[in-house]
C-alpha cells in the first residue's frame, strides 16, 4: 500500500438524505502514475473528486490522501494539505478580473512572499509550458475555451502539486486543443513526477494516457485495471462501457412502464 | 500600478468627502457649533406653571438667545416647578432683581425664557436664582377667566 | 380540517426554514468576520473593493441627494407658508433627511447599486467555479473575496448616507431661500437651534451603520448561497434587493421607536 497516494475505503454518499451516489466505494491511487476515473453521466466522478480535495464531505468512509484522513481535517490542516494538490476545472474557473500572468500568479501571491522578479520567472515558465506565454496579458474572456483550460492548467502545476486532478479535460475541445490536453497531462505526470487523477468519460483519449483505469456504476468500482485489461475484459458492462454500445447491462432506457401500457392508457 | 493608485486616489478623496460632510453637518447644520461648548453659569428660577416649555428652549434677552434651559424639575416643598438654565459666561452682566417670563414665539411656535434685567448692582453668578418670574400664559386659564368674567357681569 | 390542518402545517415549515436560514446566515456571517484580521493585514483588498462598491455608488446618491433636498423643500414650503411658519423649512428639510431619509433612503439605494452588483458578482464567481478553484488553491474564498466586500460595505453606507444629508440640506436651501425666497438667515438658525447634534445627527449615522451592516449581510449572503445557474444567480440578485429593502424598513420603524420617541 506504500506506494499508493491516495486510499479511499468504503466510501459512501448521498445529497441531504436523497439518492445515494456512493455506496461502497474503494480505490487506490497509484503513486506517479495516471489514474482514470470513468463512468457513464451522474455516477459521481466529479464528487469523487471534490471528495478528495475536501470540498464535500462523504456520509461515511475513508479518504486517504498522502496519510492525511481527508475529511476528519480541520480548516486549518486542510487548506494545508490543498497546497499540494492541483484541480483543473471543467470551465477553467479563471478569476475573470484578473489577467492570464495574474490568475497564474494567484496562487503564488496568496501563499509565499516571492519578489516580483522570482513570481515572473515562475509564471513564464509554467506559460510556456502550455505554450501560452505570449497570451500573458489577455484577460480571460478573450480566451478561446482551449487556451483557457491551458491557462488554468498552469495556474493548477504553479504550486507543483504532488497530486493533480483533472475534471473532464477533454470535454469540448476541438481536436488539436485536445491532443494537446492529452499530451500535457502525459508530459506534466512523468517529467514532474506528479500523482495524476483524470475524470472523464471519453474512452479513447483516457486509454492512451491513463496506467489505470477505474469505472464507476450506481454507486460502487465496477471494474478496474490497466487500458488493455478492460479492453478484453469478458464483464458485459465493460464491453458495453468500452465499445460504446447503445443498449447492454447499461440500460438506454430511463426507467418506465413499457411503451405499450403507456401508449394505450392515453387514448382512454 | 497606475489604475491602483487611481483607486486609491478616489477611496481616499470619498472618505475626505465623507469627513467634510461630517463636519458640515455638526457645526453648520447641528447645534453643535453654535451650542458654544458647555462654558457658561447656571442660575435657577421657579414658576408657579412652565406651560409646554422644554429642556433645551432658548434663553433671550431682548430677543438675543444667551443660554438654555437645562432641566425642568419640580420642587415639593414651594409646590412649584424650578427651571434650570444656563447662561452664556460672555453674559455676565445680568442684575440679581432680572426678571423672567416665559413666552410663546408666535402663535403655534415653542415657548422660551425672556429675561428683563433689573437694577440692582449685584450680578446672577452660578447657582443664583431669579425671584421675579412671570408664568407661561396657558390658553385655557384664560379663556376660563374669560369666562367668568362674562358669567358675573350679567 | 384538512384545510386548516395544511395551511398549519404551511406556517410551521415556513418557520422552521426561515430559521434554518437564518442560522445558516449568521454562520456563514461568523465565518466572514473572521477573516477581518487578514483583511486589515492587507488593505489593498478593501481599497480596492471600497472603489467598486462606494465611490462608484457616489453618483447615484449625490443625485438623488439633490432631488429629494430639492422636491422636500419645495413641499415643505407650500405647506408651511400656509401657517406663516416658512422660516421652519430648514427645520423641516434637514430633520426629515437627517433622521429619516437620509439613511432609508441611501441604504434603499445603495442595495439597489451595490448590493445586487456584490450578489450578482459573488454568485457568479460561484457559478463559472471561481470559488471553487480558489478553496483547491487553498485560498479561503470567504476570506479572500467576501469579507473584504462585506467591509466595503459596511463602510461605504454611512460615508455615502452622511454626503446624501449634507447634500440634501444645501439643495434644499437652494430652492427656499434662493428660489423661493425663505430667509436665509432663519433657514439656517432654526435649523442650527433644532438639530442636535448627538440626538439627531448621531442617530442619524448609527441608523446608517446598521443598515450598511444588515444590507451588505444580505447581499455577499444572497451571493454566496446563490444556486450556481444563471437563474439562481438571477433569483439571488432579485432576493438581495427586496430582502434587504424589507430589513431595511423594518428596521428603520424599531430603531426610530427607539431613538426618537420617549
Amino acid at each position: 500500500m506504500s506506494d499508493s497516494l491516495a486510499i479511499i475505503r468504503d466510501l459512501h454518499f448521498s445529497w441531504g438524505g436523497g439518492r445515494e451516489i456512493f455506496s461502497g466505494v474503494s480505490l487506490d491511487i497509484p503513486k506517479g502514475k495516471v489514474t482514470a476515473i470513468m463512468g457513464p453521466s451522474g455516477t459521481g466522478k466529479t464528487t469523487l473528486l471534490r471528495m478528495i480535495g475536501g470540498q464535500l464531505k462523504p456520509t461515511s468512509g475513508s479518504v486517504n490522501v498522502q496519510g492525511l484522513e481527508i475529511p476528519s481535517l480541520n480548516r486549518k490542516d486542510l487548506y494545508q494539505a490543498r497546497r499540494r494538490m492541483g484541480m483543473l476545472f471543467q470551465s477553467g474557473a479563471l478569476l475573470t478580473d484578473l489577467s492570464v500572468f495574474e490568475n497564474i500568479a494567484f496562487p503564488i501571491r496568496e501563499h509565499y512572499k516571492f519578489s516580483e522578479s522570482m513570481i515572473r520567472d515562475i509564471v513564464l515558465l509554467k506559460l510556456e509550458l502550455v505554450g501560452l506565454r505570449g497570451a500573458r496579458d489577455l484577460m480571460p474572456s478573450e480566451l478561446s475555451g482551449g487556451m483557457a483550460r491551458r491557462v488554468a492548467l498552469a495556474r493548477a502545476i504553479v504550486l507543483d502539486p504532488t497530486l493533480m486532478m483533472y475534471d473532464e479535460p477533454f470535454t469540448g475541445l476541438d481536436p488539436v486543443t485536445l491532443g494537446t490536453i492529452v499530451s500535457l497531462i502525459k508530459t506534466l505526470n512523468s517529467s514532474l513526477g506528479m500523482t495524476s487523477v483524470v475524470v472523464s468519460h471519453d474512452i479513447h483519449e483516457t486509454f492512451s494516457i491513463a496506467d489505470y483505469v477505474c469505472i464507476l456504476s450506481e454507486g460502487k468500482v465496477a471494474a478496474a485495471g490497466s487500458p488493455e485489461e478492460l479492453m478484453s475484459s469478458e464483464s458485459e458492462f465493460v464491453q458495453q462501457f468500452v465499445h460504446g454500445k447503445p443498449d447492454g447491462p447499461m440500460p438506454f432506457h430511463y426507467p418506465a412502464e413499457s411503451l405499450e401500457s403507456d401508449i394505450l392508457r392515453g387514448d382512454i | 500600478m497606475g489604475s491602483s493608485r487611481k483607486i486609491e486616489i478616489f477611496v481616499g478623496a470619498f472618505v475626505l468627502v465623507a469627513l467634510l460632510a461630517f463636519l458640515v453637518l455638526a457645526m453648520n447644520i447641528s447645534n453643535l457649533g453654535s451650542l458654544g461648548s458647555d462654558k457658561g453659569y447656571e442660575v435657577t428660577a421657579q414658576f408657579d406653571n412652565v406651560g409646554g416649555l422644554q429642556p433645551r428652549a432658548k434663553v433671550t434677552l431682548s430677543g438675543v438667545a444667551v443660554g438654555r434651559v437645562t432641566v425642568i424639575s419640580y420642587d415639593k416643598e414651594s409646590f412649584q416647578a424650578v427651571v434650570t438654565m444656563k447662561i452664556n459666561s460672555g453674559v455676565d452682566y445680568l442684575p440679581s432683581d432680572t426678571q423672567a417670563s416665559i413666552y410663546t414665539s408666535g402663535l403655534l411656535g415653542e415657548q422660551y425664557i425672556s429675561l428683563e434685567p433689573g437694577a440692582e448692582d449685584d450680578v446672577l453668578t452660578e447657582g443664583s436664582a431669579v425671584t421675579l418670574t412671570q408664568s407661561a400664559v396657558v390658553l385655557e386659564e384664560i379663556i376660563g377667566k374669560l369666562l367668568v368674567s362674562f358669567t358675573t357681569k350679567d | 380540517m384538512v384545510f386548516f390542518a395544511n395551511s398549519l402545517q404551511g406556517i410551521g415549515a415556513f418557520v422552521l426554514n426561515s430559521l434554518a436560514s437564518l442560522g445558516r446566515a449568521s454562520l456563514f456571517l461568523s465565518q466572514v468576520l473572521l477573516g477581518i484580521k487578514d483583511v486589515l493585514l492587507r488593505p489593498q483588498l478593501l481599497i480596492k473593493e471600497l472603489y467598486s462598491v462606494g465611490v462608484l455608488s457616489l453618483l447615484i446618491i449625490v443625485f438623488s441627494a439633490i432631488f429629494v433636498g430639492m422636491v422636500l423643500s419645495l413641499l415643505g414650503y407650500v405647506t408651511l407658508v400656509d401657517f406663516g411658519a416658512e422660516s421652519s423649512l430648514g427645520v423641516l428639510v434637514s430633520l426629515s433627511l437627517i433622521r429619516e431619509l437620509g439613511p432609508v433612503l441611501s441604504a434603499l439605494l445603495f442595495s439597489g447599486r451595490a448590493g445586487s452588483a456584490l450578489t450578482a458578482e459573488i454568485g457568479l464567481m460561484k457559478a463559472t467555479e471561481q470559488l471553487a478553484s480558489m478553496e483547491m488553491m487553498a485560498v479561503d474564498p470567504i476570506r479572500r473575496i467576501v469579507t473584504p466586500r462585506f467591509l466595503a460595505g459596511f463602510i461605504s453606507l454611512p460615508l455615502l448616507t452622511i454626503i446624501f444629508m449634507a447634500l440634501g440640506i444645501y439643495a434644499g436651501y437652494l430652492v427656499g431661500s434662493v428660489w423661493l425666497g425663505v430667509d436665509e438667515g432663519s433657514y439656517w438658525s432654526l435649523m442650527q437651534n433644532k438639530v442636535e447634534f448627538w440626538h439627531d445627527v448621531v442617530n442619524g449615522v448609527i441608523k446608517s451603520v446598521v443598515f450598511g451592516f444588515v444590507v451588505t449581510w444580505v447581499a455577499v449572503y444572497q451571493g454566496y448561497s446563490a444556486i450556481p445557474t444563471s437563474e439562481g444567480v438571477s433569483r439571488a440578485t432579485t432576493n438581495s434587493v427586496v430582502y434587504s429593502a424589507l430589513a431595511v424598513l423594518g428596521l428603520d420603524f424599531i430603531l426610530t421607536a427607539m431613538m426618537f420617541i420617549n
